[in-house]
Parts: structure tokens; C-alpha cells; sequence
């Protein structure tokens, strides 16, 4: 199967799993979290879990206090926040007004968790300006140390 | 007073690149004042024309979120660090 773009994230299973695992815990209100990675390689090597502050199963909003914390490890470690994700308890998983609005950073991935069915479906997106475009999702072995 | 400024990653480009730079002030708005004076092109990303703090943009001076201190007012000491952090949310 091809792929229309040549856009992808890279991410561990391990990774993955630790995503979908935290929007699970978190249901019925969504989850959220700041991934942090590699830019140049589209690479994430790890998942933080965030505080939805806004607690609602409809909306979220990043603690500030755990973005401050995931940028500081990030700085830490050469690497940087380079994404979200969040989960969408009712709907698939496609970026919705709310968060094509709210998209603060056109270089950030989008990953988003749909816990709709009864099977998790995880997908991530770029968007720039408003446009959304799919990026493949390209499963890794471990994370390799950045260097 | 020198301070260290910590950008997020979409105000880097109008910095040269860079992901910790200088700025002098006494508070929070004399600091963002002095970013925007080095860095022209941050100019209404943090504070909106009426000079309040963006609502979309979180400021924390060392730990503590400039918010729940004095806004704008905030004082800052020689050798804090100042980071500036989009505010991220969304929603289906």
C-alpha cells in the first residue's frame, strides 16, 4: 500500500502503546500529552503525559505546568517538544475545528487517539495555516540516543 | 536585570534560530518589551495591543506562572529563567 505523501512520524511500539494506554486511563475525559523527540527526524523518543486541565470529555488543555516540565527534559536530553497528542472519546480520529484553531505550531505533529470504537485508532496529522495533511505513523524498533 | 529567555519553537525563527536568548527588564513586560525590541518579529505574539498578556501564551518565571503572580507587573531578579509556552488545547 503506498502512502500519498512522504510525510512520517516515527515512534516506538513501546511509545505507542504508552500514548494509547494514558488516553484509556484518562477516559471518559480526554487525554493529552506532549511528545517529545527529534525535530530533523520526525522522530518521537518519548511520550509525556499531561493534566487536561480543562477535564471534559469534548475539549483539552495542556497543564502549562507539564509543558514547562516536558520542554525542560526535552532541552535536557538535545532533543524538543515537537507535538501533542490527545484522545477523541466520541468522534474519529481527524483534527476538528477546535483543534485546527487552536494548532499552535505548523512544525508540530498531531497525533490523535480516537477511543470511538471499541478498538483504538491512533493517527497523526500536520497542520499548517488551517490545512490538514495525514502523516504516516511508521512503527520503529527502540529509540535510538540521539548523536 | 539580565534574564534568560526560553522560546517555544514557532518564536525561534523570528530569533535567528535560537532557543535561549538574553533580554533585560526589571518585569515580565519590560522583558517582552526588550524581546521585541531585539527581535522585531515577535512584535503582538505575547501581548495584545491593549498590553495584556495574550490569553493563548503562558509565561513562568523560573517555576511559577506569571498569572497567579502579577501579570505583566511580575518582577524578575538578575539570572531568572523566563520560558514562553503556547498554550495547547484543542478538542473534538
Amino acid at each position: 500500500m503506498s502512502w500519498p505523501n512522504d510525510r512520517r512520524l516515527h515512534v516506538t511500539q513501546q511509545t505507542l502503546d504508552s500514548i494509547v494506554g494514558h488516553c484509556l486511563d484518562a477516559f471518559p475525559e480526554e487525554g493529552c500529552g506532549l511528545l517529545v523527540g527529534d525535530p530533523a527526524a520526525a522522530r518521537v523518543v518519548s511520550a509525556h503525559p499531561a493534566q487536561n486541565i480543562a477535564a471534559s470529555a469534548r475539549v483539552y488543555e495542556v497543564d502549562p505546568k507539564d509543558f514547562l516540565r516536558a520542554d525542560r527534559e526535552a532541552e535536557a536530553a538535545g532533543l524538543e517538544v515537537i507535538g501533542v497528542y490527545h484522545s477523541h472519546t466520541h468522534t474519529d480520529a481527524y483534527p476538528s475545528p477546535t483543534d485546527i484553531e487552536r494548532a499552535v505550531d505548523p512544525s508540530w505533529h498531531y497525533v490523535i487517539v480516537s477511543l470511538r470504537h471499541e478498538r483504538p485508532a491512533t493517527r497523526s496529522y500536520r497542520i499548517v495555516d488551517g490545512a490538514i495533511e495525514e502523516e504516516l505513523i511508521e512503527l520503529t524498533g527502540m529509540a535510538e540516543p540521539i548523536g | 536585570m539580565p534574564v534568560q529567555v526560553r522560546l517555544p519553537t514557532l518564536l525561534r525563527q523570528a530569533a535567528d534560530g535560537k532557543s535561549t536568548v538574553g533580554a533585560d527588564g526589571d518585569t515580565i513586560g519590560e522583558v517582552l518589551a526588550d524581546l521585541q525590541r531585539s527581535f522585531p518579529a515577535m512584535a503582538g505574539q505575547m501581548v495584545t495591543p491593549d498590553g495584556t498578556l495574550h490569553r493563548f501564551v503562558n509565561i513562568y518565571v523560573n517555576d511559577d506562572d506569571v498569572r497567579f503572580l502579577e501579570k505583566l507587573d511580575t518582577k524578575v531578579a538578575d539570572g531568572d529563567v523566563v520560558s514562553i509556552l503556547p498554550a495547547v488545547a484543542g478538542g473534538a
